[in-house]
């Protein structure tokens, strides 16, 4: 089996988000980047899939330079090879065409993304890329399992799960549940050094078009200070939800 | 040249968020100068969309469609998006949806804006607001193909009545066996409870409640509230909730009128995905806790205490409010 794993490149969970450039740019000044989240339980699937099962791994980025840190941190995880699309990721349609041209040349049986990235929570690019290349899909996943061509994955739906049973070549977009959080790997010195042998092929992108633009930005608005209401006053506090915030 | 929308139903019935999407879209159609047609899968009442502005709907009654299914539900919509000669598709945003939309996007070449909070703020070019990292910023996106999605954020536009006569006409779009490539073999959800996504009220317990056997007043509390109940993430990895509980950045966004926070922090993390909820209670014991920062009311308290007592009043509240 032959998975591609989808690496997105974003600020650190507990980054403070700023703008610059007159609002129209992401102040990556001080900002900590790291493996989306979602996409490092589909990377720790996928070499669970290598370890048990027998799979090769490759992962991707589209991405400028700057991301080359992130993807060694995946090599050193364990994956086999990886590819960096050099682009600046414009907007999700974009990313996913890049990625779904890397796919086509690869000929990958499983591509595991994100449900997500948390920079610009898009949540598009799985869906595309399968739509795309007209691949199987299944989306929120938080359970892979996978013999022969045959696939049953469950996946989160409001309020409960749904199992789905479908088959390979399938595109996923990956989350917490995938593993659990303990089985996340950090990096170990023997891995760090073997991902610097590893190879990391930088391809061009596609003359593809980002399909939306974000313009400018801005912050939600400062918000005020806490009322506090005793502990021992619960109807003052039942009077506030009801009256003030008309929010019971 | 209409607004298409997707209006979502469970077992026949129009979810909430169907009629805040009916009345966005509305709204998009009164900029354009257009009418709406709604899309509904299996469902009754059919012309209660009309009160949102809806003037057509194409129905589809289709078994083979009872259940959510990604790939042929994103057929239909295409199928219906041509037929229409639509030129804006507005999509909600429960888990559902967000499966669906980037794949009808995909399938139409469309330009796919999601999180979207506000009405567009010009319709040439096409711009709207929407939530990005994690609802610490927006942006101000525009969509530049000639079809556009849009996936508009639960709560944040609100269901608007506008009265109009919908024309119910039957829809059967062409879907074939390659749509049912992935197949749903078993749901497991919790049938009658208000779920995370659609509750007006999330109550929330973390790990200040120190193990899975103290859930009872949580519940209990929701249980007064009509509310969802929501968890942290420590408390979903600990094993006490399931994972569909876990919200924040890396799980479930909420975005409900009250969010009451029981023993949690209020860790950076939690908050991202708790902001875009309009009123934010917490109690907690440590004054010192961040979420007191990102709250509008607070009781530093002990949860064993103040939850039953809240329990107790808000009854009593309801019982005289009724
Ligand atoms: C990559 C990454 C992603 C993450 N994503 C998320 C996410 O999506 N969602 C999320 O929630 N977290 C997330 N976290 C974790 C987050 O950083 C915090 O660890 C977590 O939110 C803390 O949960 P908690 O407040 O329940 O627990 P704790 O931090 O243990 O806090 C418990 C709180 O309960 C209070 N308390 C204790 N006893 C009582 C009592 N009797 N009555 C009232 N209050 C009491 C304490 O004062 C304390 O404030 C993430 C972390 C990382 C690294």
């Amino acid at each position: 089996m032959k998975i591609l794993v989808c690496i997105s490149n974003v600020p650190d969970t507990t980054s403070k988000i700023n703008f610059t450039e007159g609002d129209t740019k992401f102040d990556t000044n001080g900002v900590q980047f790291v493996i989306n989240p979602n996409d490092e339980f589909g990377l720790t699937r996928a070499m669970w899939f290598k370890e048990k099962q027998g799979a090769t791994v490759h992962v991707v980025n589209v991405g400028t330079a700057t991301t080359e840190p992130t993807i060694r941190k995946a090599l050193a995880i364990g994956a086999d090879e990886a590819i960096r699309v050099n682009a600046e990721p414009t907007d999700g349609f974009f990313v996913a065409q890049q990625l779904a041209e890397v796919i086509k040349n690869g000929s990958y049986d499983l591509v595991i993304a994100g449900r997500e990235s948390i920079d610009y929570n898009g949540g598009m690019v799985p869906g595309m890329i399968a739509t795309l290349l007209d691949m199987n899909f299944v989306n929120t996943c938080t359970g892979l399992e996978i013999d022969g061509d045959t696939v049953t994955a469950t996946r989160e739906i409001d309020g409960g799960k749904e199992k789905i049973s479908t088959s390979l070549p399938l595109v996923i977009g990956g989350q917490k549940g995938l593993v659990e959080e303990s089985d996340l790997r950090i990096p170990n010195m023997r891995g760090i050094m073997m991902a610097r042998k590893k190879a990391l092929t930088v391809v061009e992108p596609t003359g593809a078009d980002a399909a939306t633009n974000d313009v400018s930005f801005d912050k939600p608005a400062a918000k005020g200070a806490v009322k506090l209401v005793d502990a021992d006053n619960i109807d003052e506090l039942i009077n506030l939800l009801h009256n003030e915030a008309k929010a019971i | 040249m209409s607004v298409l929308v997707y209006t979502e139903s469970e077992n026949g019935k129009f979810k909430k968020s169907a009629f805040e999407v009916a009345s966005y879209a509305y709204a998009v159609a009164q900029q354009l100068g257009t009418t709406v047609t709604a899309v509904s899968f299996n469902a009754e009442g059919n012309d209660t969309l009309g009160n949102y502005g809806v003037t057509k709907v194409l129905n589809i009654s289709n078994e083979t469609l009872k259940t959510f299914n990604a790939k042929a539900y994103a057929h239909a919509l295409t199928e219906a998006v041509e037929k229409e000669t639509a030129k804006v598709v507005i999509i909600g945003s429960s888990t559902d949806s967000k499966y669906l939309a980037p794949m009808v996007a995909a399938k139409l070449k469309a330009g796919y804006a999601p999180n979207v909070v506000d009405a567009p703020e010009s319709t040439s070019p096409f711009k709207v607001k929407r939530t990005v990292f994690s609802n610490k910023g927006f942006a101000h996106t525009t969509i530049d193909t000639d079809i556009k999605v849009v996936g508009v954020s639960n709560n944040a536009f609100g269901a608007k009545e506008n009265s109009a006569t919908a024309a119910v006409e039957d829809f059967s779009p062409a879907i074939t066996d390659a749509d049912f490539s992935t197949k749903s073999i078993e749901i497991d959800k919790v049938v009658g409870k208000a779920t995370i996504a659609d509750a007006d009220v999330v109550v929330s317990g973390g790990r200040g409640l120190k193990g899975p056997e103290n859930w009872g007043m949580i519940e209990e509390l929701a249980d007064v509230l009509g509310a969802a109940t929501a968890c942290s993430k420590p408390v979903s990895d600990l094993g006490w909730r399931p994972h569909s509980e876990h919200v924040g950045q890396t799980g479930k966004p909420v975005a409900s009128n009250l969010y009451i926070a029981i023993g949690i922090s209020g860790a950076i993390q939690h908050l991202a995905g708790i902001s875009a909820s309009k009123v934010k209670v917490v109690i907690n014991t440590d004054p010192e806790a961040p979420f007191f920062k990102a709250a509008d009311y607070g009781i530093v308290g002990d949860a064993f205490e103040v939850v039953p007592t809240l329990i107790e009043k808000l009854k009593e509240f309801k019982a005289q409010n009724a």
